[in-house]
């Protein structure tokens, strides 16, 4: 049987989070497994399901050349940019 | 070829690094083969203890005593199908696949925790297990919920919130027991006889003569040693023990003030090693159960797959409403 | 028919039928089915627990002396919850009925002229109407799976379909509840029911059983023969215990 992977959304408000996997043989079942395994304790207000075949992810090999450059952008941040002391509402 | 050297000297040095600056190794991360497979074998024998644990409470959902009481085991054994359903997803993000892993299973190649080939005679039992047993694996699990490996820690993070619940509905079982009729407490006595010394064993044998430790304790696969924690679960246990009037069943126990601990007798690691051999109680009444278990849903699954495979044919989309954010 | 008899009787059919299903965990075929199943158990446990509370403050006994000390002629739990199910094609067979008749008769019983009986309802209807998804889609998984598959849910299906007419035939004292509004009108429902679970059949490509036998009894305290043997099991321990708490 095909492995899904597991989204629950906590509490309204909030994103699906991956929780795990499960296994079953089609999404109807994946669906209602993944109610009986991730939410027994109110854990979510809502699930996806997603078979696990279908993610595409990045590599460990692709993370210097995917993140890395994200480094050398400090002006990206609100704390690169000095302010005089009585500037207010910035 | 000198490029292919490089890259791996590149991944072993990151992966080390990781471990050194006590990051998680993630399952898309390269890591060594002898990591995967030792992270393999451990998850996977701990997913299927879970499973075969679920045997000796899972006989009492049926005869428990109070519906209150049968509506908690029956909770708490399924909690054991989902913890060995945590576990084996986490095994899985490995590579190793879960039908694999029960053949290993079935074929002897894979163990579980030999607690579980002790059988459960009496309610009291269901009491003993709750509270010794699970707490025996809440000591074992914490540290593990900093293990190096994401996947598991993560699960384990998820068992031990769970598994509170377990240990203390066993502990309120004895105390319930130990508080009730004369036939009760001697219930309950019969139950810490039988379950005190294998729950000992459960920690695994002492770390002088214990295989694969050292490795695991490089790779923050495991933490603590076997007779450390075994420790801390007798101070736990023997305070526990004394609030319930019960006796634990060693003559040499003693609080050794110098050291701060409760000092034990001696384990037999004979009956230890043969139970782990195969030949405990219940070895194989539980393999056996587990077998039949699979063989007889073979059915259904093919069932399954077989109207998947129409349904797809078909061209019908799945049930499921298309979700979107 | 008292008011507390229509009670304990409609928490002897949740019992009866949790107990049967809680023997599933850690035998059903695979382990996210365990846990469905487990979870299935727990709601009709919990229910019976609801009805028997109620049945308490009505001048009954409380709920362990409902379960553990009546033998099985006291019990009056309808047949089709009693029904052994160690077969998982019957085990779907019967979900499937009693769910499709939860839905229907839950939905009713919360508009009782009873506030006790229409909140227990209220609670009962939303895990009906989950269980019944959960049935009527295993039953299309199977009916319509591999040839065994099919052949073994219409053995099913024809095995359990004898005791489905019962759950449409109120008891002659149940008459006088129904009129005041406190009960929903058994019979009235039927229509509906085979509507949909015709449908469902229809959809697992199964026929629909020849309704050519019925049994019925269970609420006058005449069971089949495997009501005893399972209230042993489940009794055993509490009663060789006179007046233990557990």
């Amino acid at each position: 049987m095909p492995l899904f992977e597991v989204f629950v959304r906590p509490r309204r408000g909030l994103q699906h989070q991956h929780a795990g996997s499960l296994r079953a043989e089609d999404a109807e079942l994946a669906l209602q497994y993944a109610r009986e395994i991730y939410t027994r304790r109110r854990e979510g207000v809502s699930l996806w399901v997603v078979r696990s075949s279908d993610i595409t992810a990045s590599q460990e090999d692709d993370a210097p050349m995917f993140f890395d450059p994200a480094d050398g952008k400090p002006y990206r941040d609100a704390t690169f940019y000095e302010l005089p002391s009585k500037v207010r509402g910035l | 070829m000198v490029d292919a050297a490089d890259a791996l000297r590149d991944a072993q040095s990151r992966f080390e690094q990781r471990l050194t600056r006590d990051e998680r190794v993630e399952p898309k991360d390269w890591m060594p083969d002898g990591y995967r497979r030792t992270l393999i074998r451990q998850i996977s024998q701990h997913a299927h203890s879970e499973v075969i644990g679920m045997q000796p409470e899972g006989s009492w959902i049926t005869r428990a005593p109070s519906l209150e009481r049968k509506l908690i085991l029956l909770a708490k054994v399924q909690d054991e199908g989902g913890h060995g359903l945590y576990l084996y997803g986490a095994a899985e993000t490995l590579g190793a696949s879960r039908d694999d892993m029960i053949d290993a299973l079935h074929e002897g190649r894979a163990k579980y925790s030999s607690i579980f080939n002790y059988p459960a005679l009496t309610w009291a039992d269901i009491g003993a297990i709750g509270w010794l047993v699970d707490s025996a694996a809440i000591v074992n699990q914490i540290p593990l919920q900093r293990c190096s490996y994401g996947p598991y820690a993560r699960a384990m993070v998820r068992i031990c919130k769970e598994e509170s619940f377990h240990q203390r509905q066993g502990y309120d079982i004895m105390l319930t027991l130990a508080r009730g009729t004369a036939a009760q407490k001697a219930m309950a006595q019969d139950a810490l006889n039988r379950w005190w010394w294998p729950t000992l064993m459960m920690f695994g044998p002492p770390d002088a003569e214990s295989d694969h430790n050292s490795e695991s304790f490089a790779w923050k696969i495991k933490r603590y040693g076997n007779d450390e924690l075994r420790q801390k679960f007798i101070d736990q246990a023997v305070p526990q023990a004394e609030v319930l009037d019960l006796t634990i069943p060693d003559p040499e126990l003693a609080w050794d003030e110098a050291s701060g601990h409760y000092r034990i007798g001696p384990i037999d690691w004979d009956e230890f090693r043969r139970v782990v051999a195969g030949d405990g109680p219940c070895n194989r009444q539980r393999l056996a159960h587990h077998r039949r278990v699979r063989e007889d849903g073979a059915w259904v699954r093919e069932a399954v797959e077989a109207h998947a495979d129409k349904t797809r044919a078909r061209g019908l989309r799945a049930r499921v409403g298309t979700g979107s954010r | 028919m008292s008011l507390l008899a229509a009670v304990v009787g409609l928490g002897d059919d949740a019992l009866v039928l949790g107990q049967r299903l809680s023997a599933w965990c850690g035998k059903s075929p695979w382990l996210e089915e365990d846990l469905a199943m487990a979870n299935t158990a727990l709601d009709f446990l919990g229910r019976a627990r609801l009805l028997y509370g109620y049945a308490e403050q009505l001048g009954g006994c409380d709920e362990d002396a409902y379960a553990f000390q009546r033998d099985a002629r006291a019990f009056t739990n309808l047949l089709i919850y009693e029904l052994p199910c160690a077969d998982f094609a019957l085990a779907c067979a019967r979900q499937l009925l009693v769910d499709a008749f939860d839905v229907l008769h839950l939905e009713k019983l919360c508009d009782s002229a009873d506030a006790n009986l229409a909140g227990i309802a209220a609670k009962a209807h939303k895990e009906a109407r989950y269980h019944r998804r959960r049935s009527a889609a295993w039953l299309v998984r199977l009916g319509d799976g591999t040839a065994e598959s099919h052949c073994r849910m219409q053995k099913a299906m024809e095995d359990v379909w004898g005791y489905h007419a019962e759950l449409f035939a109120p008891v002659e004292a149940e008459i006088g509840l129904v009129e005041k509004g406190v009960l929903p009108d058994r019979a009235a429902l039927r229509p509906q029911w085979l509507a949909a679970v015709s449908a469902t059949l229809d959809e697992a490509t199964l026929e629909l059983p020849s309704a050519d036998w019925q049994v019925d009894g269970g609420r006058r305290g005449l069971h089949t023969e495997h009501l005893a043997p399972m209230l042993a099991e489940m009794q055993h321990l509490h009663r060789s215990h006179p007046g233990a708490r557990w």
